[in-house]
This record gives structure tokens, sequence and C-alpha cells, in this order.
């Protein structure tokens, strides 16, 4: 609870939060920013931006707008989906691993390390290119299925250390079942790693959305960030300096990481005693 | 024979890496075979699309089934492909042909290697300096670099080459905006030559090094804070060790762990790298694999995505066996089972 207040008095979670509630926020509202289709082509090819639209026009006349504010909901939903997934697995099988010990943990501790050391942007190029009708939540799905492995690796460590506490050898005693004590002995200690994890989960599968994308390995159904700024490459808008087609993306996937990266670092400074000063 | 405890544990790195290196050739084989578009179809519908010679396209199809023996069952595929990785052949670009894999990569993997070993070395020296300094000093200087430090190491880094290019290439046209080297020279040893190089990088680089320095002075820095509140410090202190070996211990215990970070990380910096490429059109592998994605050129891909997976094996074999040299803990013989 202490630890809580703490959180909430932090300046840096609550600038994180913030900044990552205003991005869910425009993602849900934006149907009442603009009606706009994103995919319609409304005016010439790199239109400034004007009074009519607010961030000009991208190379198909498209309005940057609608697209940016599509684009921030289709990547919302990539690295929410895609984090919960990979937080979900990553746990099981840290948790699995870490307080069973013996083979299974050496078989799943050697399956992450594996995983680990092989970048995952590379299983995703070579999942996503034998994919060619790729959707927006296939696309998800696959990053959540292949990025999981920190998680795991931390949730192992933390699993491992709490099996040997006087309450789980307690609930032990008293006869309850191995999946009792992971749920009730073992996952509630340490709620705060799984919810750092699931925060940091959340920006590695936004900004892997934006990378394979960013490849031409996006799904093909909808725009998200990642798209607007592969697009804005591939139709050199950067070189010819139509900044409105690529800086607004930019930001916002900047801004979506960096909310995130300061959410986890005020929870790791509270939440990890050895920081203290 | 006993073995010494270090000897023993480069002996299961190696094995280790091996069995690595086995499975990211099983993964760099099976997945891009598991999905509905896999690269013999492409070459089909290709056959039938407008716009190309069918009859090079026949040609091409014969021989790429003969090089990877298509016609043989899956599991001899395998094998074939292993071999030919062992001999370090790559098989034939499908756009290119007869350009051979290896000939694209040997034209672009010089320049990645250019580009991201610098960064990562430097960075990770320069943030891990800094973040000591700012654990030990406190005070103003820690108060100025950890802001910085946190904002760098929590931008993606292609966002980060975007706005490099923006404001540096575009608008102040300080720096080109793409490119290795001017379009208008051939690499030759001259110093016109090499200046372009050198303006070329100069972005690319930036976007690389600054990111890590932020990232390595945030974990340096922690680490540093715990180990300055440590016992032996606190002894060191008491018997009146100068402060500039207790900073050295300090720093030297507290760099083991920055290096098993940079490690485990470095999947993902190269991941992230690549997509810089792509910002800058530098002509490496990230721009490659950009281009094969584009033309559905399936060996390129899969040639670069397999090389990149040995170069990061690579460095973390090397990462490993430094480790091995410089932890004193392998030293005592620590019969500890975390390989």
């Amino acid at each position: 609870m202490k630890q809580f207040k703490a959180l909430l008095t932090s300046p840096a979670f609550l600038i994180g939060t913030s900044l990552f509630v205003l991005c869910l926020f425009l993602s849900i509202a934006y149907p009442l920013i603009t009606s706009t289709d994103p995919f319609a082509r409304v005016g010439y090819p790199f239109e400034q931006p004007s009074l009519k639209y607010w961030l000009g026009t991208n190379a198909e006349g498209q309005d940057m707008l609608a697209q940016i504010l599509f684009g921030l909901r289709a990547s919302m939903f990539v690295g929410i989906t895609a984090g919960l997934i990979a937080t979900i697995l990553g746990t099981l099988i840290g948790i699995t691993g870490g307080y069973s010990g013996g083979l299974l943990d050496n078989i799943l501790t050697m399956a992450t390390n594996l995983l680990l050391v092989i970048p995952s942007l590379i299983i995703l190029i070579l999942i996503t290119t034998s994919i060619e009708k790729r959707s927006l939540v296939l696309v998800a799905l696959i990053i959540g299925a292949t990025t999981w492995t920190w998680t795991a690796r931390a949730v192992r460590a933390q699993a491992a250390s709490l099996k040997n506490r006087e309450h789980v050898h307690l609930a032990k005693l008293n006869g309850a079942g191995t999946l009792s004590i992971l749920i009730l002995q073992i996952l509630p200690y340490m709620l705060s790693y799984v919810f750092m994890a699931f925060v940091m989960q959340m920006a590695t599968g936004i900004l892997s959305e934006a990378a394979i994308s960013m490849l031409g390995l996006g799904p093909y159904d909808t725009v998200t960030l990642g798209q607007i700024l592969h697009y804005a490459q591939r139709t050199e808008a950067l070189i010819n300096g139509n900044w409105w087609a690529f800086l607004p993306a930019t930001i916002m996937v900047t801004v979506i990481a960096f909310s995130l990266y300061l959410v986890n670092t005020a929870m790791e400074g509270i939440f990890n005693p050895r920081l203290r000063k | 024979m006993t073995l010494s405890p270090r000897s023993r544990y480069m002996f299961r790195r190696v094995g280790w890496y091996s069995l690595t290196l086995f499975v990211a050739l099983f993964l760099n084989f099976m997945l891009p075979r598991l999905g509905p578009a896999n690269p013999i179809d492409t070459i089909m519908t290709k056959l039938s699309s407008p716009g190309m010679d069918s009859q090079a396209y026949l040609r091409i199809y014969k021989s790429y089934v003969q090089e990877f023996s298509l016609d043989k069952p899956i599991s001899m595929q395998f094998f074939t492909y292993v071999g030919k990785f062992l001999k370090g052949d790559l098989g034939v670009s499908f756009t290119k042909y007869p350009l051979r894999v290896n000939e694209i990569i040997v034209n672009a993997l010089p320049w990645t290697l250019a580009l991201q070993i610098p960064a990562l070395l430097l960075g990770w020296i320069v943030g891990n300096v800094l973040g000591a300094l700012a654990a030990y000093k406190r005070g103003l200087f820690d108060k100025g670099l950890y802001p910085l430090a946190l904002f760098f190491s929590s931008i993606p880094y292609f966002c980060f080459a975007i706005v490099l290019v923006f404001v540096f290439a575009i608008q102040l046209q300080w720096f080109p905006a793409m490119g290795a080297y001017g379009n208008d020279m051939l690499p030759s040893f001259s110093f016109a030559f090499f200046g372009s190089v050198l303006t070329h990088y100069t972005l690319p680089f930036l976007s690389l090094f600054l990111i890590l320095v932020g990232g390595q002075a945030i974990g340096m820095r922690s680490m540093a804070i715990y180990e300055l509140g440590t016992d032996y410090v606190g002894y060191a202190k008491m018997l009146g060790i100068g402060e500039g070996t207790i900073v050295r211990y300090v720093f030297r215990n507290a760099m083991l762990p920055q290096l098993t970070g940079l490690a485990l990380s470095l999947g993902m910096m190269v991941g992230g790298a690549l997509i810089t490429e792509i910002v800058f059109s530098y002509p490496g592998i990230g721009l490659t694999l950009f281009t094969a994605i584009r033309e559905s050129d399936y060996p390129v891909i899969q040639g670069c995505t397999l090389l990149l997976t040995l170069c990061v094996l690579a460095a973390n074999f090397g990462i490993d066996i430094l480790i091995g040299i410089l932890d004193p803990r392998i030293k005592a013989a620590q019969e500890a089972g975390n390989a």
C-alpha cells in the first residue's frame, strides 16, 4: 500500500500514465474528432496542412489527420493485444519453470534463452513473409507469440526465489495443490512485476509492429502508425520535406514508447528496493 | 584429465552456441515454409504474370527446384539447406538472377557492420562511464544527465533517425539525407570519397549511438548505485583506501551485469538498427531486406535473416567469452548450474 502511494506521488509515473491515457483516449474518441474516411482520396497528393486538412494529405491525397488517428488506434490495439498475449505466455512459462525446477525448468529456461539470443524481429520477418494476407489481429497474435521471452526470464527468477518463502511451505504442509499454490501463494507476490512486464511488452508490441511495417510486412487490411511511416518512406515524403506525412506518426510512436518506459522506470525505482537511495 | 573451470565454461558455451545455431538454421528453413505463401508458389504465380519473361522464370524455377532439391521430401531439403549453408552457399536471387545471394550480402554487410559495431562499442563505453559518474557524483551532474539519458533511451531508433534526417538533412541541410556516399562517385581510395562516406555516416551513427548511450547510462547508474551501497565499499572506505581505487572496483563489478545485459539486448538493438538503415537508405542488410521483401525475393530475405542471426550469435559468443575472462566467479570455480 505504501508503495502504491509512492507511485501516485511519483512525477515520472504520473506523466507516463497521463500520456498513455491520452493516446488511449485519442484512439477511442477518434470518430468524435474527425469523420473523414482515412482511406478516401479527399485532396491532391501532399497538400500542406490547412484549415481544411489539419495535417495535410499523403501521396494518395488521403487526409493525414484521419490516417494518424486511425493508425494510432490500430497500433494501440496491436500493443495491448500483443502485450497481453506475451505477458500471459511469459508469466505462465516463467512461473512454471521457476516453481517446478528440475528438468521442466531446464527445458523451459533453455527454450527461453534460445529465443532471447535469436532476435525476435528476425523470427517475425520469417513468419510474416510466409503469410500474404496478414490481418491486424494476426500481426498482433504473431508479435505476442514471439516477444514473451523477457517476461519469462524475469518471472522465472521471481518465482524461483518466492518458492522458498515460509507461506509457500505452509500451504504445502496444508496439502494445497501446485496450481492453487501458484495462483494463491506465488502470483500475488509478483503482481507488480507482472504489471511492469506488461507495460514493457506493450511498448515492444507497438515498436515491433512499427518495425515490421517499416520493412513492408505490416497488416494489409488497415493503417497503422508503422505503415504510415512505411508509406511515407516509399513515396519519398522524407526526402521531399513533406513533414506532415511522417512527423506526426513519428511523434506518436515516440510518445507512446516514452510514456510506457517512464511508467516502467518509475515502478522499477519503487518496487526494486535495490535502487532506493 | 580434469579441465579447469574456465575451460569447462568455454566448452559449455561452445556447445550452447552450436545448438543455438542449429535452431536458428531450422527456424530459418521452416518458418517461411509454414505459411500459405511459400516461395515456390510465388514463383509460379509470377510465371503467369505479365511483363515477365516466362522463359527466364521457368529457368529460375528449375534451377531453384534443383538447387534446394524441392522434389525431395522436406527432411532431405533441410539437410541440403544445412549442407549448402556449411559450404557458405545461400542460393540464387529470384529477381537479380543469376546473381547469387552471397554476392548481394557481401556488398551490403560491410556497411551494416561499419555502422553498428562502432555505435555499439562506443555507445556502451561512453554510456557506462557517464552512468558510473552520475552514480558516484550525484548532485547536478546526475540531475542533468539522468532525465536526458532516460529520454534518449526511450526513443525508438528509427523515430530518432527520422527526426535527425528531417532536422539536419532536410531543414538545415548540414548532412546528406540518404545513401552511404555521394551518388556522383564510385568507391575508391581517395580523400573525396572518404569525406563523402564520413558525412553520410554521421547521422545514422548518431541515431544509434546517442540512444545506446542513454540506455547504457541508465543501466550503469542503477548498477553502480547498488554497488556503492554494498558492504565492501563501506569497508574499503573505513580502511582508508583511496577513492580512485574504490571507483575502479565498483566500476568493474557493475560492468559485468552491464555486459550480460548488452548480450541479452543485442538482438533487439540489431533489429532496431536495421530499420534505421531504411530511413537513411543506407545500403546495408536492412535496406537489402527492405528491397527483397518488396520484390518477394525469398532467397535474399532468408539469406539476410540468417546472416543477421549469425552476427548476433557471434557477438553474443564474443561477449560470453569476455565475461568468462573477466568474471572472477568463473575462475573461483563456483559450481553454479546457471549456464
